[in-house]
């Protein structure tokens, strides 16, 4: 590598500090996107934390004394502490489960505070949450605030101003063969949970899901992902602030944390990620018969007829691929599918939306993240350079292997045999198919995994509706891309290889909680019908009242049939 | 039996495969979404029902009331709990297509959500549809109601399916493999019959839901086995379902109400009938001569004989139930019943009181007509024991005491309760029925099958107008500034950005 070499970390004899100080100051100096390097705990050997920073960039001696949250516990962590091993994880659970048994996460009270005290995080620590997040993404402040830092303080908003609401029993219908009785279904927590986040929204992916296992009053760890470091050990050092320790946690960590966590016995997980490991997921949870959220990602297909207001149907694209963390989005626009005529109307409409959202040279846009990482990045790169597609190019191309940017890239007509249509894409190319007719897409879609969403710009309301019945995905919107999410009354999940369960409002309370049903009878109204010695007249009797025909329960009463 | 179906080809993987395959097609042409499908098989599930209402007698009583070392032909000496119990499971079956079919339109309908500001103008909705080609796998205790119950879940949802039936009950099974091609549409409702082999031939295969009935053993290969394509389960398990009993109750009822909940289910074959029972000290005694009572009001004085009272299902689970009784920490504390007769595979109703807590008949589910009772000083103190086991299916309580129910509905983590009675609470279908953690996962019944085998997906709907410049790249200062406000709801910010004051 290229850069100044930090090499053996012990030999620092204030390391931490030091460690920190790089970190802040490349930020200062704006070289962030050396920083994806800068992962001391993503090594696993305990000693050999490598940094680069650029070389031509001085460390400031000035900066030496602020500890930055986020370089400092990781490193701590591997330095005073032994790996998290499953035994530490057995341990965490235990003590996870004896705070849940004695009750106190199930309080009203103790939920509202808790939701009270993240609401109270993210308006304290909104900066700090920024910049983490440009840190791991480099992602626009505008785009922070809206897709992770709004959604959250709503979700708490949301939670608090409904929690009593949804905590309430229901009142259940009860039926003749029990009379008298009342009925209702009572949520209650599940117990011990576990949220497994992700990266590319990894401070909202991480939380909101911690916000419904807090709502539905279950102790919970959160293992956040290694792929944003910097946000990881801030969730990690801001839970401990202000959250309940005894029964929030945060475990940080990549695959071996992963799976020591995973062998424990829990009463749910709520994974969000790849298909991949989702599978992995739901096989170490068969194991305790533990129930699953998974919320996965898919090609989310966004068909096109002709008839659409061209330029607003061109910004919700722009806004649904590239401004949804550069495409790196579960239901971000994966593949457009038009008509071969509209095709090259909507390449312009795109071309000049692209232009006026993020310039004439989008490397150089602040208004767009990067690819998070160099492995991400080599996966885009051979994506754009497959021999089949690499010539279908129509919009951008231009990359940046060192700021692991690339330009929001669009290609014309790849053949669906090509890597770009076989895999979710997670980044900013966008593959534009083309069909005879618009209604042609629908097969397409169906032959291929079900997505997490799917999108239709049309104002032909019958294929609104032919699109709605016959594409099955884990949501959809139309006329516009990946707001349905923002839809608190709208569950959010997916169907098929894009996850199973959903969440987001009154949904994550019961994505957390067991519906328990709940009878109650008193002792009057004891009929001797249901207890043996079972005559023919008792059969005849229960038959009647099971068919619920009142007319025969009178005839069985009096002593009579029909048969 | 049916000794023609066991000539036919093997079951295996290729087969499973191809059943599949012929199935996804057949739900790719739509014909199993609409709502005219879906009622006729409905209405032909009921047809089937008071069409054969004898012949599904007579396969219930063949695999749960004759030794199966006796001839299949029909015998006069049947038991008139098995004739009572095909009556409930007939009425209950047709109960759920009857309201399948009244209420299917209602939850056909996309459901109406409310939009935010952010996405003004808009509407939204949440439609159900199905998930596609299902598999339902049953058990052998309710073999008719645990087998067409989720299927009537899975036609009302619109999807194909394959129902595998349990081997353990063999006459129902093949009652079943015969009498659904002949009323439902074969082309999408498939019966496979088969044990081990072709239940694992079945699960190598991607479905999109797998719905089992059963064990937990089983419950972790079946979840195990949809991992590996993502395929969403419905877990029905069992669990040893707890009975706390209070003084100062009309006792009569309440063993009446525990005897058929118990020995009146299967006599204990069930998932959620009574395991045992918790009660204090002085009142131990009390309970244990209402039960022997009434038992005996029921059952006569040689429960053995009685017509009323189903036999264990086979010699595997009889001599697992005889290893319960025989454990030395327990053999001595029978205080009613015992006898067993192992050529017809009956077991009285035995009673044990004051079993230890560390014996193997209070450590793993009974599952059977052992009825142990465990002594608490106070009656609070059940709570802690039933809360130190695996969550069980059901847990009921009988008391008259408001506080203690109270407590009990918010402290016993189980599948459902009933109150005052046992395993009614299975029988009303706004109810979800279903387990949580060692007791399964999911649930069915009414509206809630359809669930089970509906996805949920919402739909979110917008025009081109509206469109705010807000939303798009280059962010400025203002957009930000708006759209905090815009997304905190604080109007009077909005206002003040709009008009470019701050």
């Amino acid at each position: 590598m290229r850069s100044l070499c930090v090499e053996p970390f012990q030999n620092f004899s204030s390391q931490l500090p030091f460690v920190t100080v790089l970190w802040n100051s490349v930020v200062d100096t704006g070289a962030r996107r050396t920083l994806t390097y800068c992962s001391p705990w993503k090594t696993n050997h305990k000693h050999e934390a490598v940094l680069f920073p650029l070389p031509s960039r001085p460390i400031r001696k000035s900066l030496c004394i602020c500890l930055s949250s986020s370089a400092k516990l990781p490193v701590m962590m591997e330095e005073k502490k032994k790996t998290f091993d499953a035994n530490e994880a057995a341990l965490l659970v235990k003590e996870l489960n004896e705070s849940f048994r004695t009750g106190k996460t199930k309080s009203y009270e103790w939920r509202v505070s808790q939701l009270k005290s993240i609401e109270k995080m993210v308006v304290e620590r909104e900066k700090d949450i920024c910049e983490a997040l440009y840190k791991d993404l480099s992602k626009p402040e505008f785009e922070a605030f809206v897709s992770e830092i709004a959604m959250v303080k709503s979700s708490c908003k949301e939670a608090l101003k409904e929690l009593k609401h949804w905590m309430k029993p229901e009142k259940a219908k009860t039926s003749m063969e029990t009379y008298p009785s009342s009925a209702e279904i009572v949520s209650e927590p599940l117990g011990a949970v576990l949220v497994i986040s992700t990266w590319n929204y990894p401070f909202s992916l991480s939380v909101k899901p911690v916000i419904g296992a807090i709502t539905a009053g279950n102790a919970t760890v959160l293992k956040p992902s290694e792929i944003a470091p910097a946000t990881s050990s801030l969730l990690s050092k801001l839970f401990e602030e202000y959250l309940d320790r005894s029964a929030v946690r945060v475990v940080e960590g990549d695959v071996p944390q992963t799976t020591a966590l995973l062998e424990q016995k829990w009463d749910k997980i709520f994974y969000t990620g790849s298909p991949r490991v989702g599978r992995i997921i739901m096989t170490a949870a068969a194991k305790h018969l533990t129930p699953v959220v998974l919320e996965l990602g898919g090609k989310c297909p966004a068909v096109i007829d002709s008839d659409v207001d061209l330029q607003v149907t061109a910004r919700r694209i722009v806004a649904g691929k590239w401004q949804a963390n550069n495409g790196q989005a579960c239901i971000s626009v994966d593949y457009i599918i038009t008509t071969k005529d509209f095709a090259p109307k909507l390449i312009d409409a795109l071309r000049k939306g692209i232009e006026e959202c993020f310039g004439t040279d989008p490397m150089e846009s602040k208004d767009i993240s990067r690819i998070v990482s160099s492995n991400h990045f080599s996966r885009l790169q051979s994506l754009m350079d497959e021999y089949k597609v690499y010539n279908k190019i129509v919009v951008g191309g231009q990359r940046n292997q060192k700021e692991l940017k690339i330009a929001p890239t669009i290609f014309l007509d790849v053949p669906g045999d090509s890597q770009l249509m076989q895999e979710e894409i997670f980044g900013p190319l966008l593959p534009i198919i083309t069909v005879e007719n618009v209604k042609d897409s629908i097969d397409l879609i169906n032959s291929k995994p079900k997505p997490l969403a799917a999108y239709l710009f049309t104002n032909n309301d019958k294929l609104k509706n032919y699109f709605v019945q016959s594409v099955s995905s884990g949501g959809m919107a139309i006329n516009d891309t990946v707001l349905h999410v923002t839809v608190s009354s709208l569950p959010f999940g997916g169907v098929g290889e894009s996850g199973m369960g959903s969440y987001h409002g009154k949904f994550s309370f019961d994505a957390f909680s067991h519906k328990k049903a709940v009878l109650y009878r008193s002792f009057s109204g004891d009929s001797s019908v249901r207890y043996p010695p079972y005559t023919p007249e008792k059969q005849k009797l229960i038959k009647a009242v099971m068919n619920g025909g009142i007319f025969n329960i009178i005839l069985a009463l009096m002593g009579w049939s029909r048969d | 039996m049916s000794t023609e179906e066991e000539n036919q080809t093997v079951f295996d993987v290729a087969a499973a495969s191809m059943l599949t395959e012929e199935l996804r097609d057949v739900f790719a042409s739509g014909k199993t979404r609409s709502y005219e499908w879906r009622i006729s098989q409905l209405k032909s599930v009921i047809k089937m029902c008071d069409e054969h209402e004898e012949d599904i007698a007579d396969a219930l009583h063949q695999d749960l009331s004759k030794p199966k070392l006796e001839s299949i032909v029909y015998e006069v000496l049947v038991s008139s709990e098995v004739d009572w119990w095909y009556v409930v499971q007939i009425s209950m079956l047709k109960n759920s297509c009857a309201l399948a079919i009244k209420e299917l339109k209602q939850w056909m309908m996309p459901e109406k959500a409310k939009t935010s500001l952010l996405t003004f103008p808009s509407s939204a909705e949440i439609v159900s549809e199905p998930l596609g080609v299902v598999l339902i796998i049953s058990a052998w205790n309710y073999p008719f109601l645990l087998s067409l119950d989720p299927l009537v879940g899975a036609i009302s949802a619109g999807n194909t399916m394959v129902l595998k039936p349990s081997e353990l009950s063999p006459a129902t099974s093949s009652l079943l493999a015969k009498l659904l091609p002949e009323y439902l549409d074969v082309s999408s409702i498939k019966v496979v019959e088969g044990a081990v082999s072709e239940t694992s031939a079945l699960l190598e295969q991607k479905w999109d839901k797998i719905f089992y009935t059963g064990n937990g053993r089983v419950g972790r290969i079946v979840m195990a086995a949809a991992a590996k394509h993502l395929t969403p389960v419905v877990l029905e398990l069992g669990g040893k379902s707890p009975v706390v009993v209070d003084s100062g109750i009309d006792l009569q009822i309440a063993t009446r109400r525990i005897i058929v909940g118990k020995w009146g289910c299967n006599n204990g074959q069930a998932c959620i009938s009574p395991d045992y029972i918790i009660t204090t000290k002085d009142y131990a005694d009390k309970l244990v001569d209402s039960l022997k009572k009434e038992l005996e009001t029921f059952y006569g004085e040689n429960p053995l004989e009685s017509k009323d009272i189903s036999r264990i299902v086979n010699s595997n689970h009889f001599s697992r139930l005889t290893k319960l009784l025989d454990e030395d920490k327990v053999s001595g504390k029978i205080v009613y019943g015992g006898e067993r007769d192992e050529a017809n595979l009956k077991i009285a109703p035995t009673i044990l009181l004051d079993v230890p807590r560390d014996s193997l008949i209070m450590k793993e589910e009974i599952f059977g007509p052992l009825l142990p009772i465990l002594i608490v000083s106070e009656i609070e103190d059940s709570w802690d024991v039933i809360n130190s086991g695996t969550k069980p299916l059901a847990a009921y309580l009988f008391t008259n005491n408001k506080k203690l129910k109270e407590q009990f509905v918010m402290s016993v983590s189980a599948g459902g309760v009933a109150i005052n009675d046992i395993a009614m609470h299975l029988a009303i279908h706004t109810l979800p029925f279903g387990g949580v953690g060692e007791s399964g996962t999911g649930s069915y019944h009414g509206k809630f099958s359809f669930d089970a085998f509906s996805h949920k997906k919402s739909v979110l709907y917008r025009s081109f107008t509206g469109d705010a410049a807000l939303r798009y790249p280059p962010y400025t200062l203002g957009k930000i500034r708006l759209m905090k406000a815009l997304m905190t709801s604080n109007l009077w910010t909005i206002l003040r950005t709009l008009l470019g004051l701050s």
